[in-house]
């Protein structure tokens, strides 16, 4: 039925994931060797590659029904480090593949170099560090140690960080090295938790890790020390309330396409690990209290974010609220996780999963939108964007368009999103979780709503612009919120892509 | 053998004694002196507990290369550190916390498993085939010959992240942070005599580190940190970052690394796989061009962004 | 108590101690020592149960005593802590050659001023 070509590359097999894992990794060797002024247009082909791989995974993993398995080297675990692609992984390379590419096409303008010129500081900066921040989140997908899981979030670290600074003023600076430090403490305490896995099973590996906690009884206390560790870490750099201080303005003094890929890609690798350890590693944490206070900490997360977000001035430092509000849904799967378990229903990761892929189109459709509103008024203060509706109408679209994927609107991916998870919350008599979700919707139409106010008042008198964006970039933008939108038609067949590779959630729970 | 005890015991009171000064010295300075002879001690630490690799490599790079840093550092900054924080309410608050993290730390490391889980006995089994004799590097550059690629492949990023903190004018000069000290007889000839044994000391480190300890990062730490030394005595310049030799060298070390690998899909059926019989020869030459561009990217690290110079 | 249980206490010590400086010190520089702090500790516990681990590479006459997968790893793990330190450093340096503090107290997240938005 397929092509013979497609079927040349599904054999390939476990072979097929060392593409993603190197693409990257090749392009910032080339890169840092050919630099000026082919950089962006090398980096934008290999992000071609990059999708095109990414699907070529998903495809493999649809088809065979199960995860792929590599042994890197040779070795078999616990000796060497093995890679994995189930459906999750599968996800978070489609996601990043994608966003990478609508940015790389997008920063052609800003972060190309002009003919004559040699090379640029930001340009070389740029393109480097958006295929180091692609590396990282290739390997979070696929990796299966955790220490190679930890290089990768250090990869994900030392490139994100400059990103945040890469325009050079002492705001940013300070952003930035604020976002550093969380990031630093994050991995440190990651590790921590590593070495104690390690110490207590002689293993680093996830699946052999894992087998050996499920016949542990009773469970050691350094394996509830060393998850707690992670976990906590890993919030740091996820910045779930209350260790969100660094992430406004990081991601709002950031360059719009880095913003892009900070908001909608940075914060869901470390996520990620959060899911992999909770679900695949420890799924017995699901039935604890543990699980009800990460719950709590995403209700903290989306009322807090999303009423600050109402109290902002400037307009990107309302869509980096946002993203603190929206991250707090992604937390609300794990206390759903056993609930749905029990009513028998849909794995909630899915919900989750939709949610993260969801508002990572939108909010980086956001992002580039709100960056090509700021260049061309030079500035971003939201009451000052009067009749910028009329001189910008296709940013302004996409603008509204995310924002309206944010809310939820049917077909959205995050209604369906949210509609996966009110139905274990519902079976579940957890009827306080739905009700979070509805408020944050509430909260986020509110903030939506005033900025459309200001930016549909004075549709006589358009501003004059400062400099008019390329069409292209605003129909990127576009696009993205566009594919967040649309993303609830998706067919049943791809959404059961997530659940591929899940063993399901043990109830028996902990002693 | 009975001294064993005291001298742990001692061992551990000194870093315990240093890690109060360098979170509670006033002066940045003292501060950092402290944090460099914490990192001599905790090499001593290494060795008690038989990891002369780590002893070597937090030697030079824990010790070394980071006090060099943090130093430049100190001297940029104002002596005293900047007042503030918290208040004292909250630094109990914090304080009970720590405290209580120590503890449950020090709980675990009681309850540590016995018999104690371990590799040891796979790696010694699986040794073999990689053709060389220190286990260290063994896992280092093909069990987990993974990690070591990836880890070399984050210094790229790191690198530009120093980099890209120029201004956009200073592009294309040479890195600042590494000024050479005028009329500092002592460093000049310290940098005259010290650089040929410290090269052969560095080299020795790669060339021995197949079979004993020793191994490219530890030999890359000690020519990184010649070549600073001889850079700050003013003996020599450091390149340009737009110096295209400099830029290839760079990625000499991952490039090859992963050629290799991706050769081991059709020569020894996997990624990273090292072919039977060749593996030695093949672990020896990626330790080697790996050294090189490794000591020039902790050096480079270290030299901070690309300045104009007045 | 044998010596390397108490390296293991050490390292638990120094995590908590890096931790409190990384919170509670004003200067950037100070929370980077901190950081350091922290990550010796760690890896000290690495060290620790690498050590613990050993005996059958000595028995093998391989000349090294402890498991040398957790030595393999510390190694890696101090060169990604340089490459940190330094990127903290020059974060610093820079904020501090433009006029800022060496401090991010008194740093309210809203106070940023309008950015230039020269770039789109």
């Amino acid at each position: 039925m397929s092509p013979a070509w497609l079927a040349d590359v599904l054999a390939l097999g476990g072979d097929l994931l060392v593409v993603p894992l190197m693409l990257p990794v090749g392009g910032l060797l080339l890169g840092l060797v050919l630099g000026g002024r082919h950089l962006a247009r090398v980096a934008l082909a290999l992000m071609v590659l990059g999708l095109a791989a990414a699907l070529a995974v998903a495809a493999a993993v649809l088809q065979a029904g199960a995860p792929l398995h590599y042994e890197l080297g040779g070795w078999s675990a616990p000796l060497g480090v093995g890679l994995k692609a189930d459906g999750l992984s599968a996800v978070l390379l489609l996601i990043s593949a994608l966003v990478v590419l609508a940015v790389g096409i997008y920063a052609q303008r800003p972060f190309g170099v002009a003919p004559g010129t040699a090379e640029t500081r930001s340009s070389l900066a740029f393109w480097m560090l958006l295929l180091g921040v692609w590396a990282g989140l290739n390997t979070v997908a696929l990796g299966q140690d955790l220490f190679t899981l930890f290089v990768a979030l250090e990869l994900l670290t030392f490139s994100a960080v400059p990103l945040v600074a890469l325009d050079g003023r002492a705001e940013t600076l300070t952003a930035a090295l604020r976002y550093l430090l969380f990031a630093l403490l994050g991995s440190v305490l990651y590790l921590l938790g590593a070495v104690l896995f390690y110490g207590t099973f002689g293993t680093l590996d996830i699946a052999l890790l894992a087998t050996a906690i499920r016949g542990a009884d009773p469970l050691p206390p350094a394996l509830l020390a060393a998850a707690s560790l992670m976990t906590v870490g890993l919030l740091a750099k996820t910045a779930l309330f209350p260790l969100h201080l660094w992430l406004p303005p990081a991601h709002a003094g950031a360059p719009p396409a880095a913003s892009a890929v900070l908001s909608a890609l940075v914060v869901k690798g470390s996520f990620f690990l959060i899911v992999r350890i909770w679900f695949d590693l420890m799924p017995m944490l699901l039935t604890t209290t543990a699980a009800q206070i990460l719950g709590a900490l995403g209700v903290a997360a989306i009322l807090y974010g999303g009423l600050l977000a109402l109290r902002q001035a400037r307009l990107k430092l309302l869509v980096a609220y946002s993203t603190l509000a929206q991250l707090g849904y992604l937390f609300l799967v794990f206390p759903l996780a056993a609930a749905s378990e029990a009513a028998g229903s849909v794995d909630v990761l899915t919900g989750g999963m939709l949610q993260l892929v969801s508002h990572a189109l939108a909010k980086a459709g956001m992002f580039l939108a709100a960056g090509l509103i700021a260049a061309s008024l030079g500035q971003d203060q939201i009451s000052a964007l009067g009749g910028i509706a009329r001189a910008m109408p296709i940013t302004v679209l996409a603008f509204g368009l995310g924002g309206l994927a944010l809310v939820g609107l049917e077909p959205s991916g995050a209604y369906l999103a949210k509609s996966l998870l009110d139905g274990p919350a519902a079976a579940g008599g957890q009827w306080w979780w739905g009700l979070a979700m509805s408020v944050g919707g509430l909260l986020t139409a509110a903030y939506l709503i005033r900025v459309f106010y200001h930016a549909l008042a004075g549709f006589q008198l358009p501003p004059s612009l400062k400099r008019r964006p390329a069409r292209y970039q605003e129909l990127i933008a576009l696009a993205l919120a566009l594919g967040a939108l649309l993303l609830g038609l998706l067919p049943t067949e791809l959404l059961g892509l997530v659940e591929i590779g899940r063993t399901g959630v043990e109830l028996g729970g902990l002693r | 053998m009975s001294m064993a005890p005291a001298v742990d015991a001692g061992l551990a009171l000194l870093i315990l004694g240093l890690g109060l000064w360098i979170i509670a010295a006033r002066s940045n300075f003292a501060a950092v002196v402290g944090f460099m002879t914490y990192g001599l001690m905790l090499a001593l630490v290494w060795v008690r507990l038989t990891a002369v690799d780590v002893a070597m490599t937090e030697a030079a790079l824990g010790a070394g290369l980071t006090g060099v840093l943090l130093l430049g550092a100190a001297a940029r900054l104002p002596a005293e550190a900047p007042g503030g924080g918290p208040g004292a309410g909250l630094r109990v608050l914090v304080a009970v916390l720590c405290v209580g993290v120590a503890a449950a730390l020090a709980g675990v490391v009681l309850s540590l498993p016995e018999p104690a889980p371990s590799l040891a006995p796979l790696v010694a089994e699986n040794l073999p085939p990689t053709g060389v004799k220190n286990p260290v590097t063994g896992v280092l550059l093909a069990h987990r010959a993974i990690d070591t690629l990836l880890e070399t492949v984050v210094l790229i990023p790191a690198l530009i992240g120093v980099w890209a903190l120029a201004a956009d004018r200073a592009w294309g000069a040479r890195p600042g942070a590494l000024t050479p000290r005028p009329s500092s007889s002592s460093l000049t000839l310290l940098a005259q005599v010290l650089p040929p044994f410290g090269i052969l000391v560095g080299v020795h480190l790669v060339w021995a580190g197949a079979d004993e300890p020793g191994g490219k990062f530890q030999g890359a730490a000690v020519l990184a940190a010649m070549w600073v030394l001889v850079v700050m005595a003013g003996l020599a310049d450091l390149p340009k970052v737009t110096n295209r030799l400099m830029r290839y060298t760079l990625v000499l070390g991952p490039l090859v690394f992963v050629a290799i690998g991706l050769a081991g899909i059709w020569t020894a059926g996997a990624f990273l796989a090292l072919p039977a019989g060749y593996a030695k020869p093949l672990i020896v030459l990626i330790e080697v061009v790996l050294t090189l561009s490794v000591a020039l990217m902790l050096g480079l690290l270290l030299a901070g962004p690309p300045k104009e110079r007045a | 108590m044998s010596g390397t249980t108490l390296f293991g206490l050490c390292g638990a010590a120094l995590v908590g101690l890096g931790l409190y400086g990384l919170i509670c010190h004003p200067g950037v520089l100070r929370k980077i020592l901190a950081f350091n702090l922290i990550g010796s500790g760690v890896f000290l516990l690495f060290g620790v149960i690498a050590k613990r681990g050993g005996g059958a590479l000595a028995a093998a006459g391989a000349g090294v005593d402890g498991d040398p997968v957790p030595q393999a790893l510390v190694i890696t793990g101090l060169v990604v802590a340089f490459a940190a330190t330094a990127i903290a450093v020059a974060l610093l340096l820079r904020l501090v050659e433009l006029g800022g503090r060496d401090t991010l107290e008194d740093e309210a997240p809203r106070r940023a001023p309008p950015p230039p938005g020269r770039r789109s």
